[in-house]
């Protein structure tokens, strides 16, 4: 494992900075860092609502290097990961990502993250969370070797509908016939890039990972190719704004790492998230998948849900209720917000069995803080399909310029 | 006949668990394959040959922890089972000082009236805790959090029978279950023989000095599976252990088991997620609704069924199973009897032992944390052939010990150890039996990991893993493989890695054949 920078140690630097710190300073408005798996990184740039809209309707730069990577490779690296998540990673054709779940030995969800096939006994797990324990643990009896690869690769999500263009004009030729979770590499004024078409806002969008040493240069040149395209970098808080009308799930926000919950009953299966599409059962054994079995033959007691809540008062941290009268608690809402381009107050949440059927309707118990009095809403929220928001633009191959 | 379809179970090892699981089976009506890697069935309870026409067991050396209910139940004695000795006396050794007789009022008098007073009520309350213990230990362990009417009543008949101690002994069983022997019997007397003898027993086979806690467990748990050997108490097995296990193949195959010796298995095949045979070493597959392992449990899951048809935590657990022996067996061929100066010849024939303090016995273990050999070893000695002649040539002598402590993988490695270890065992049993190194004949030093190999048991542990509260019961091996079933349908463990764990009892062979032909129907 090679570092391209001498990392200080943890009692000298508590938090790191990423190679792509220099321009966040320089651009970032407000002094709002926030500590993200030991990285500072910018939470709001200049405002949400800037940010949020720059996603929707521009082309975004998001410093995604903080994103825990490892790299697993050995003759027994695909059989590994193939027991490791749940699902089959045999299916995975090299030069493709895939969104992946990995449980414990009850089928309660550990993390989440993204397998990329590099070579047919090279892959890299980006996962939100430190995993080197369990992943350790998990190859004894495996012919595998497992490096931390964090710090030795930049990474910067380029999300909007305007990306490609911008890619384009950046250098990466051909960037356009990528499909979704697929991989190309490219060579940029003599830097390598690694480009895969994925990210975290349900949009057209690509990742690029390359060399530290590389970073600074590559922010400053996609800055000017998508001068003309409203390119602006943003922070943390727009982008949890685009993954909640994607429909996609934050850790410790909708819900926590099996090896971190303490109470009973606050872990989670694939099954009870609504990311059964994710389990198979038809492949070989998996970490979790006898205790997955018996979920599934008896089904869940509790899903996570969308919810389409009446009004226009985002449902933050609400309790559910059966009735309006608020007398038998179902659930809560996980993540919540008002949606600018759907045009809807929507939310994700956990809801106990029978209510979390599509169509149905429960009781958000919504607190709001006006001018320091807080007021009460009891709103109607009906159960809807995710995702909230999905543009056909962010499959289309190739995408449009503009 | 090898490849016979339709085996109702395979049993992976021919040691006696694997062979009282074999017998139980078959008595039952189940078509049962027995599969022994070795030459011999047996594993540790074994009669070999080390040197021309000296022969010894070649693992365990006495039979004291079989119950005799389970002798009865499988006929071991119309199969050929005889004792050349039993109810065996244990003596404590003192080099140039007077023995001690365990259990004898008048030699404890002779070194201190404190303890002979002391001796009758401490053997008799740890009696009664053997019994109790022993109920614990014949029944397999019951699983938590099942809401199983069995389980709860398991538990609850377990805390009755506490509770019916009495308060005086259940406060005095409460006290000093948790405890280290070496302070138990350092309170409970004064005389430094005594003290090492039974610091000794309760480390015997462990990798444990007498000060680590628990020890006092692994004690009464000794105890308790004597209690139910009955009258014979420590006996000795004519023709040595494997005469035992002679008998219990016997029996396994007049009720219609089939034993293969030569017979290794590499592997155990799944199909649907449910164990579906084996595949032998010359690639043969032989298939079965179940398949026993009589292998540890790492051996069982690690190496013959792999980690990818587990899940991460449990083979963590499996990973961790505390499994590295430190005790080693010495075989000496002699020319004559040793001089060990024990007076009587019963007494020769009998248990003797080198521990002359319970520091002694903790001192000897400090070398094997660090990776080296004890300097001054502990024995637990047996001439087999004063109550066997016939294991020796006429006129001529085998010496059999149980040596602590050996390192699995001293820093130098054996090769380098071997030798210079052997001379401090020989210089230690000199200084108890003068003249014994001009009557050698031949040696034999098995090191721990001469046993692993030998017998085919992970680190060489005599017991397959620790007996320890964490490795005990209930959570033994591991939480999810402790009941004999695994998280693989039609897999099941029965060695010393199972409740009750090591020791020539056979208890977790017969209790894993229970839970076969409970769960699997024919």
């Amino acid at each position: 494992m090679s570092s391209a920078r001498p990392i200080p140690p943890h009692f000298r630097k508590p938090l790191l900075e990423t190679p792509f710190h220099e321009r966040a300073r320089e651009l970032q408005q407000h002094d709002h860092f926030v500590a993200w798996a030991g990285y500072s990184t910018v939470d709001v740039f200049t405002t949400v609502e800037q940010e949020y809209f720059a996603v929707r309707n521009a082309t975004t730069l998001y410093d995604l290097t903080p994103m825990v990577k490892y790299r697993v490779t050995g003759p027994e690296a695909e059989r590994y990961l193939n027991r490791l998540v749940t699902r089959d990673v045999r299916k995975l054709k090299v030069g493709r990502v895939s969104y992946v779940v990995w449980c414990n030995d009850s089928g309660h969800i550990i993390d989440d993250g993204t397998v990329f096939r590099l070579g047919p006994q090279d892959f890299r797990i980006c996962t939100a969370e430190r995993q080197l324990d369990w992943f350790s643990d998990s190859a004894i009896g495996f012919d595998v070797a497992i490096d931390e690869v964090t710090s030795d690769i930049a990474a910067l999500s380029v999300q909007g509908p305007t990306s490609c263009f911008v890619l384009k004009r950046f250098g990466l030729d051909g960037v356009e016939r990528l499909r979704p979770f697929e991989l190309g590499e490219f060579t940029v004024g003599g830097r390598p890039l690694l480009a895969s078409r994925t990210g975290f806002t349900g949009d057209l969008g690509y990742e690029l990972w390359m060399r530290p040493e590389h970073a600074l240069s590559v922010w400053d040149e996609l800055m000017t190719a998508g001068s003309t395209r409203g390119i602006r970098p943003i922070g943390s808080q727009a982008l949890n704004m685009a993954r909640i009308e994607a429909g996609f799930l934050l850790p410790n926000v909708d819900f926590v790492s099996a090896e971190h919950t303490v109470r009973v009953g606050r872990d989670r299966t694939p099954l009870e998230l609504g990311l059964g599409w994710l389990v198979d059962f038809e492949k070989p054994h998996f970490n979790g998948r006898r205790a997955l079995l018996a979920q599934h033959a008896q089904g869940v007691r509790r899903l996570l849900v969308g919810l389409d809540v009446a009004g226009n008062k985002p449902a933050h941290n609400a309790l559910l209720y059966a009735e309006e009268a608020g007398e038998r608690e179902v659930g809560s809402v996980t993540s919540a917000m008002w949606s600018p381009t759907c045009k809807r107050n929507i939310a994700l949440a956990i809801i106990d069995a029978p209510h979390y059927r599509v169509g149905a309707t429960v009781w958000a118990d919504i607190y709001l803080n006006r001018e320091l009095v807080w007021e009460r809403r009891m709103a109607a929220a009906r159960v809807v399909e995710r995702p909230f928001f999905a543009p056909e633009r962010r499959r289309a191959t190739p995408p449009a310029d503009r | 006949m090898s490849t016979v379809a339709g085996w109702d179970a395979i049993i992976v090892g021919a040691g006696h668990n694997g062979l009282v699981c074999a017998a139980t089976l078959a008595r039952a009506g189940r078509r049962v394959l027995v599969l022994e890697a070795g030459d011999a069935v047996g594993g540790c309870a074994v009669t070999r040959e080390f040197a021309p026409g000296f022969r010894v067991s070649a693992g365990a050396q006495l039979l004291h922890q079989m119950p005799a209910e389970l002798v009865e139940e499988l006929r071991l004695a119309t199969h050929g089972l005889e004792f050349a000795a039993t109810a065996l006396p244990t003596t404590a050794l003192a080099a140039g000082g007077e023995p001690l007789a365990i259990g004898d009022p008048g030699a404890l008098a002779r070194r201190s009236a404190a303890d002979a007073r002391a001796w009758p009520l401490y053997d008799a309350r740890l009696k009664r805790f053997a019994r109790l213990l022993y109920g614990l230990l014949a029944a397999p362990a019951p699983r938590l959090g099942t809401g199983a009417w069995s389980d709860t009543f398991a538990l609850g008949r377990l805390g009755l029978r506490l509770r019916l101690l009495g308060r005086r002994d259940m406060r005095e069983f409460l006290r000093i279950v948790g405890m280290n022997a070496y302070d138990l019997v350092s309170d409970e007397f004064e005389s430094d023989a005594l003290r090492g003898a039974l610091s000794l027993d309760a480390v015997l086979g462990t990798n444990f000095g007498p000060r680590a806690p628990g020890t006092v467990l692994t004690l009464l748990y000794r105890l308790a599976a004597e209690s139910a050997a009955g009258p014979r108490a420590l006996a000795q097995p004519k023709g040595g252990m494997g005469a035992l296990t002679a008998a219990l193949a016997r029996a396994a195959t007049a009720a219609g088991a089939v034993i293969r010796t030569m017979a290794p298995v590499t592997r155990i095949s799944v199909s649907e997620d449910r164990a579906a045979g084996v595949v032998l070493g010359s690639g043969e597959e032989i298939a079965a609704r179940s398949v026993i392992s009589n292998a540890d449990a790492k051996t069982t899951f690690l190496t013959l069924l792999g980690a990818e048809y587990l899940d991460t935590g449990f083979v963590r657990r499996v990973d961790h199973f505390r499994s590295r022996g430190v005790t080693a067996k010495l075989h000496l061929a002699l020319d004559r009897l040793p001089a060990f100066g024990v007076g009587a010849p019963a007494a020769l024939g009998g248990r003797l032992l080198i521990a002359p303090s319970a520091d002694y016995v903790e001192r000897a273990w400090n070398h094997s944390k660090y990776g080296e050999w004890s300097a001054s070893p502990a024995f637990e000695i047996t001439v087999p052939t004063v109550n066997d002649p016939a294991l020796a040539p006429a006129g001529r002598h085998v010496l059999s010990a149980t040596v602590q402590y050996a390192p699995y993988a001293p820093q130098r490695g054996w090769e380098a150890e071997r030798q210079p270890f052997l001379a401090a065992l020989l210089g230690v049993l000199e200084a108890h039996a003068p003249g014994l190194q001009s009557s050698l004949l031949a040696t034999q030093l098995l090191t721990p990991a001469d046993l692993e190999r030998e017998f085919r048991v992970h680190g060489g542990h005599w017991h397959h893993g620790d007996l320890a509260f964490d490795q005990f019961y209930m959570v033994r091996p591991v939480p999810g493989a402790a009941q004999h079933a695994t998280p693989v349908a039609g897999l099941y463990l029965c060695g010393a890695s199972c409740h009750p764990g090591g020791g020539v009892m056979g208890i977790a062979g017969r209790n894993a054949a229970r839970r076969v032909l409970a769960e699997v129907s024919r």
